[in-house]
């Protein structure tokens, strides 16, 4: 890749990794599920090869995310405890919102957007890994009862409306803040990009803790 | 069950416009189960294996005159039996045949997420479209009766069909046709109810004061009725339902949340492309990496300098 000299290391080749083989399983689990929602999104079962093949493969999907999420919060969980900045940070959204980042205050490595995000996820997917087993007809149609089946189902159905959602405000995000994308894919940011959006970051790494954080030079 | 050319919808699952309703001219038909009359003999189980060509595997002995133990894809009708001391201390054997009741608000149907699945005809019979099953397991949720059973082979939900192919062609049920008793009846929902009151009368004339229809208004009635001698108590019967009903949880799920979430996602995402179309990305410019650039040098120096 042709990544300049003068770059920051954003995400490890294994954070990259890690990130994708999630993003593939949601983007499957959200078509497949769909499918099953609401009438409007059943032809989506068709991706899948048929309903009855969606139906079979959407909770092995959810098995594989939840693998992959525990590697996701393994990885980032450290950087995502909200701090001061970030209420600065949260009252001032209008602006942010506005691209108007004159009256943003200064934050670390991740946002309290970003943070959210990390945290919803946190909780949604294993909820959706429980509820998802107690409607899992194949094998534990029988192991659960129908009583709660109907709570699973109501809960599944609700978490993934949730999940869908905060996916939306995530990706809109990446492709929003230019330069986000490639941090995710190549790994790597400028330093106007690090100095214009995460400053307090910038200045970690420019200063003396750049040492500490050496291993993350060019994985 | 079948998939017949059927031109008599009235509900068809997951499916938002008008399913194929032409031929709709048809009596509401009902089959109406006077379980004062049943003896208990199983023809009726043994007719539904027969004109459906079912045979569920041989089980073990469960200590119960039930057999086999359970409703299951191949068993579609069971006969349940219940001994019952009643108040003067006597033994009433309460024997009921479980199956589907064919609800006029079928709540396998509303559960049912796979278009065309589960149907009910203007007859009123709610059938099971196999090839369009997709096994997901929602009607178990849906149904307030515990009716519908998924096949461990093939991944398909079955029932009771009331035997809808028989009936598109003018004959009634195998188990009306088998039962030696007169305790199955078959006809127009009208005739059934009629015939229901005279019963009921003879009931209570015989002593049987609290004896009436199962006709549960909570589903909005069903295609398959009792006759129950304590009609205050269904739950006497192998636990049928006092006040079935769609269940609460079951109607919320599949309520006004769906579209108004559909409507949410498509508001996230349109709103989203309206923010990139008004306010637009957001680029780091070139003082951006100028400013940093200088930052980072006058850091090094800084480092760099003997101290
Ligand atoms: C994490 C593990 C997960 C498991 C084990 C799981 C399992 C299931 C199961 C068993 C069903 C019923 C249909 C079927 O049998 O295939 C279902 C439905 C569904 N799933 Fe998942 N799922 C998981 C994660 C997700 C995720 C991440 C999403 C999307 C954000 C999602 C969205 C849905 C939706 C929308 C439905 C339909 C719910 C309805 O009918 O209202 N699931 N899931
Ligand atoms: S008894 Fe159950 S399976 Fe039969 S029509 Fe009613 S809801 Fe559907």
């Amino acid at each position: 890749m042709t990544r300049p000299e003068r770059a920051f290391t954003r995400y490890t080749t294994a954070n990259r990794v890690n990130h994708w083989i999630n993003a593939g399983l949601f983007l499957l689990l959200v078509l497949s599920g769909l499918s099953f929602f609401h009438p409007y999104f059943f032809f989506l079962s068709n991706l899948f090869g048929s309903g009855q093949w969606a139906r079979a493969a959407h909770p092995w999907f959810g098995v594989g995310l939840l693998v992959s999420w525990v590697g996701m919060f393994v990885q980032f969980w450290r950087n995502n405890f909200f701090n001061r900045d970030d209420a600065a940070w949260s009252k001032a959204i209008v602006s942010v919102v506005k691209n108007d980042d004159e009256h943003v205050p200064p934050v670390g490595r991740n946002n309290s957007g970003q943070k959210a995000v990390f945290w919803a996820m946190t909780l949604l997917i294993p909820t959706l890994f429980v509820s998802g087993l107690l409607i899992w007809q194949v094998y534990f149609g029988e192991a659960t009862s129908i009583p709660m089946q109907r709570v699973a189902v109501l809960v599944h159905s609700l978490a993934a409306i949730a999940a869908i959602l905060v996916w939306i405000v995530h990706v809109y995000a990446a492709i929003w803040i230019r330069g986000s994308v490639r941090s995710m894919t190549q790994g790597y940011v400028t330093p106007g990009w690090a100095w214009h959006h995460h400053r307090k970051w910038f200045y970690q790494l420019a200063s003396g803790q750049r040492v500490k954080t050496e291993p993350r030079k060019n994985p | 069950m079948s998939d017949l050319q059927s031109q008599d919808y009235v509900r068809r699952s997951a499916t938002t416009i008008t399913p194929p309703a032409a031929r709709s001219h048809e009596d509401q038909v009902a089959k109406l189960i006077d379980v004062s009359r049943c003896i208990g003999c199983k023809a009726c189980q043994s007719a539904c294996m027969e004109w459906n060509d079912l045979r569920p595997e041989i089980g073990h002995f469960e200590g119960s005159y039930e057999n086999p133990a359970d409703l299951g894809p191949s068993v579609w009708t069971l006969m349940k039996f219940a001994e019952y001391e009643n108040e003067q201390g006597n033994l009433e054997w309460l024997i009921r045949k479980d199956g589907c009741m064919h609800c006029e608000d079928p709540g396998c149907l509303k559960a049912c997420p796979a278009p065309g699945a589960i149907v009910q005809y203007a007859n009123g019979i709610v059938d099971f479209i196999s090839d369009k099953c997709i096994g997901c397991g929602y009607c178990v949720k849906g149904c307030p009766f515990d009716v519908p059973r998924i096949s461990k082979v093939d991944h398909k939900a079955y029932k009771c069909t009331l035997c809808s192919d028989r009936v598109s062609v003018g004959l009634e049920p195998a188990c009306v046709k088998a039962c030696p008793t007169g305790a199955i009846m078959f006809g127009s929902k009208t005739d059934m109810t009629d015939w229901a009151g005279e019963r009921i009368e003879d009931l209570k004339s015989r002593g049987f004061e609290k004896a009436g229809l199962y006709d549960p208004p909570e589903v909005g009635g069903t295609h398959v009725m009792y006759v129950l001698h304590h009609a205050d108590k269904p739950s006497l019967y192998s636990g049928l339902p006092d006040k079935p009903r769609i269940s609460p949880l079951v109607q919320a799920w599949k309520g006004a949340i769906k579209p108004l979430a559909v409507f949410g996602i498509a508001a996230a995402a349109i709103f989203g492309f309206f923010h990139w179309v008004t306010v637009g990305p957001n680029e780091v410019q070139e003082e951006d990496e100028l400013e940093a650039d200088r930052l980072l040098r006058e850091m090094k120096e800084e480092e760099e300098k003997p101290s």
